[in-house]
């Protein structure tokens, strides 16, 4: 007999399941239009990967996530994608998002599929990748991709496998009559699973409200070393860390996964599931669904097409219209109210209850607390019920975090006892979706001011750099003038090039000088001659001298032209000569400079003249 | 007698001078660069750097916040941030200052594609480098980086930029409160 242990808390609610164990799992048929939400799981939504009007054939993939967590969505039977559009899903919201609709052919035709009986041949990567490509996402109600929760990190060794089938909820029966008609396909997936994990022990934990359920299982096991764990009913047992608390005595640390302390926990239907991917190549097509509540003629359950829309499920259970009061998705204690019969069944749908309004009344109003810590004693993971609902009540989020608020299952165990019939978990729902939008929030506001403050030294760099370059030019211009200058100078020193064309300069501004003065034409040859008697001493300038004279007496011919003619020319020469006078005075003060620099006769000599 | 009177003076020197040197040590070691409360109240507001608050960006807002600034001027952090930097500082939180705008509710900038010209003033304009675009070709909004700070609608020659409104979908859904019931009696009152 395997160990047991226990967990705080708990209740034990009216169990009404035997509503829907009275007959056995039917086929639920082709409805007229199945439609197939882009997101049936948790992580990115998938992308249609064919277009209206396509033909599509059963089992074909017609929508899968590019990148990133998710699974594929397949065609439940063949037929026509008559439109892909916005329409109302299965969510506690109740609003719509982006489905196919595909409208069945009739002839169910499936694409070729390929079993893997010998999956043991395999890669345990291959045969993960093969449980993606079916679209298997946990069947339990969360809907987290199986093959990535199959493969724990690299460090977390899985010790014990825990298959699922407590199904602790009221009414629900869909795992209940799954374990009872395919024990064998149960025993068949966990087999797979225990092959990929290599956990040391496999236990299936059950209720011991399903006796049914144990005996055929007891019986699909046998020859295995799997156990079989029947656990006293209470809810909620069937709760992840609370089944592996009671499996292993062991709990799953705050904030961490199962994988954690070395456990795993797979639901019966994601076992079945896997089954048929492997040994069969069908993706998850169809699921068993639980139709169930007094409005209902023939309740039971129903292996049903995802995409089914819920109201043809409720059609085929003889559901009294007149009778249903409130149409609740998953269990009375954790479902929702339906807003519309017209949501599909998706991976995850694991129950519809169509209950009269006697049997799940209206809530009566909300009454105070009067603080009786009925729902602390029956919180399953030791929270404060009440203390989370005065902090969610008064928005003080972050004292609620505090006090573990993320840790809440939602099981609804303290609404349920709660005298004042206070929805709690609608209070922490609201906190947590609060906190969850104020990190998301947080996490964009870092961003901006990331992008922000990239942005301001981006400009500052620019600007930095723009004057670096105005600064490089004016040191650029800087230095050419100062070369200039230099060279000038140098010209001055060495008479070279530059002497002649001072000397040049200097003639031309005594031509001017002498126009002005309106003097004899024979008086510009002293200053001629003066350069002659300046430079005796460098012989490179005489020659120069020489070559400058005949320059000037060519000069000297334009001008006294140009004055004979009086023509246009002589103002060009003047304008030439005023732009020019600058550049001469300066070649003149360097000139000057030089020479007093020089020898003191040719200074003299200047000073004579 | 005098000498433990100058055994004690000496030994209480003695640490005197060795406290004084660890402080003066402590205090160059371990000081802090800058206000590290501007950080912290630059951390809660909005970062939608909008400039309504009167001051060039989020953190000049956080400088004049530190310094003893009114913590009402920011209408996108509305009541939360006001609320959030009055329990920070352990201030009275006022009403926001509707001098500097009223809050709204999370809108984000579109262009009109078609109609834009090109002109890139909208790119300078944005404080988070979130438009995309090059001069003489049509711009665009990266829009999980906008923060809807408006500052791109004025420059737009042709304005061709709208703000609309982040309309809640199915992912960012979240649960609401549940309504205050009335109490079992008035409800019988209501009724009868």
């Amino acid at each position: 007999m395997t160990q047991l242990w226990d967990f705080s808390g708990g209740i034990h609610p009216a169990e009404h399941k035997e509503i829907s164990t009275a007959r056995p799992i039917r086929a639920a048929g082709l409805p007229e239009r199945l439609v197939l939400p882009l997101q049936q799981h948790i992580g990115e939504p998938t992308e249609a990967l064919v277009a209206v009007g396509d033909r599509v054939l059963k089992g074909q993939k017609i929508a899968d996530v590019p990148s990133g967590t998710g699974v594929p969505v397949h065609a439940p039977t063949s037929g026509v994608i008559e439109s892909i559009a916005d329409l109302p899903v299965p969510h506690p919201s109740g609003m719509t998002d982006r489905c196919l609709v595909l409208k069945p052919d009739g002839e169910d035709r499936w694409q070729s599929r390929q079993p893997i009986p010998d999956y043991r041949s395999l890669d345990r990567d291959q045969v993960l990748q093969v449980i993606r490509d079916a679209g298997i996402a946990g069947m339990g109600g969360a809907g987290f991709p199986t093959n990535i929760k199959l493969r724990p990190p690299r460090d977390r060794k899985v010790g014990t496998l825990i298959l699922n089938g407590a199904e602790c909820e009221p009414y629900i029966t869909a795992d209940d009559m799954t374990m009872r008609e395919k024990a064998d396909r149960v025993v068949a997936g966990l087999k797979i699973m225990a092959w990929i994990l290599r956990p040391e022990r496999c236990v299936i934990g059950i209720e011991d409200n399903k006796p049914e359920a144990i005996a055929a299982l007891r019986q699909a096991i046998e020859g295995t070393q799997t156990e079989i764990a029947v656990i006293p009913t209470k809810y909620p047992s069937g709760g992840e860390k609370q089944l592996i608390q009671i499996l292993t005595g062991m709990e799953v640390p705050s904030g961490g996964i199962p994988a954690d302390i070395g456990v795993m926990c797979q639901n019966i239907g994601t076992a079945v599931a896997v089954a048929n991917a492997v040994l069969d190549g069908s993706p998850l097509i169809s699921r068993v669904v639980t139709i169930t509540g007094d409005a209902v003629r023939q309740p039971g359950n129903f292996e049903a097409l995802i995409g089914t829309p819920i109201e043809y499920l409720l059609e085929q259970a003889e559901v009294d219209q007149s009778a249903v009061s409130r149409l609740v998705l998953g269990g009375p204690m954790m479902g929702y109210t339906l807003t519309t019969e017209a949501v599909p069944v998706v991976k995850t749908t694991n129950c519809v209850i169509a209950a009269t309004a006697e049997e799940l009344p209206a809530p009566p109003p909300e009454q105070p607390c009067i603080r009786c810590g009925q729902c602390a004693e029956a919180c399953p993971m030791e929270l404060l019920p009440q203390q989370l609902f005065w902090h969610a009540k008064a928005t003080e989020f972050e004292k609620a975090e505090h006090l573990n608020l993320f840790d809440c299952i939602e099981c609804g165990a303290c609404s349920y006892v709660c005298p004042s019939s206070i929805p709690l978990v609608q209070y922490y729902r609201f906190a947590k979706g609060e906190i969850r939008i104020q990190r998301a929030e947080q996490i964009k506001a870092d961003r901006a001011r990331e992008r922000f403050e990239a942005r301001q030294a981006r400009l500052e760099r620019e600007q930095q750099e723009k004057e670096l370059r105005r600064k490089e030019r004016a040191q650029a211009a800087a230095e050419a003038q100062a070369k200039k200058a230099a060279e000038a100078e140098k010209a001055a020193e060495s008479s070279e090039a530059g002497d002649e064309r001072a000397a040049k300069a200097a003639l031309v501004e005594q031509a001017l000088a002498r126009k002005k003065a309106k003097a004899e034409a024979a008086r510009p040859e002293e200053p001629a001659q003066a350069p002659a008697e300046e430079a005796p001493d460098i012989e490179a300038l005489e020659k120069q001298l020489t070559q400058a004279r005949a320059k000037l007496e060519t000069m000297q011919g334009m001008l006294d032209e140009a004055k004979a003619q009086q023509a246009d020319n002589v103002d060009k020469l003047e304008r030439a000569v005023a732009k020019n006078h600058d550049r001469v005075q300066r070649a003149e003060a360097a000139l000057s400079e030089a020479k007093q620099s020089q020898a003191g006769q040719q200074a003299e000599s200047q000073t004579t003249q | 007698m005098w000498t433990s009177v100058l055994i004690a003076v000496v030994v209480l020197l003695a640490l005197a001078v060795v406290f004084g040197g660890l402080l003066g040590f402590a205090a160059e070691r371990f000081r802090v660069e800058g206000n590290p409360l501007v950080d912290e109240i630059d951390a809660l507001l909005p970062q939608t750097q909008c400039g309504q608050c009167g001051y060039p960006g989020c953190r000049p807002y956080a400088e004049s916040i530190a310094d003893g600034g009114p913590i009402n001027k920011c209408p996108p952090g509305g009541e939360g941030t006001i609320k959030a930097l009055a329990d920070l500082l352990d201030v009275e939180p006022e009403p926001l200052d509707a001098e500097h705008g009223v809050e709204q509710v999370k809108r984000v900038a579109v262009i009109r594609e078609d109609e834009c010209i090109g002109c890139t003033k909208c790119i300078q304009a944005c404080p988070v480098d979130a438009i995309l675009g090059a001069a003489k070709h049509m711009h665009t909004v990266i829009e999980s980086e906008c923060t809807g700070c408006d500052l791109c609608v004025d420059p737009c020659p042709v304005d061709c930029i709208d703000m609309v409104t982040v309309e809640p979908d199915i992912r960012s859904w979240t649960w609401t409160p549940p309504r205050p019931g009335v109490i079992a009696t008035d409800r019988q009152g209501a009724s009868a």
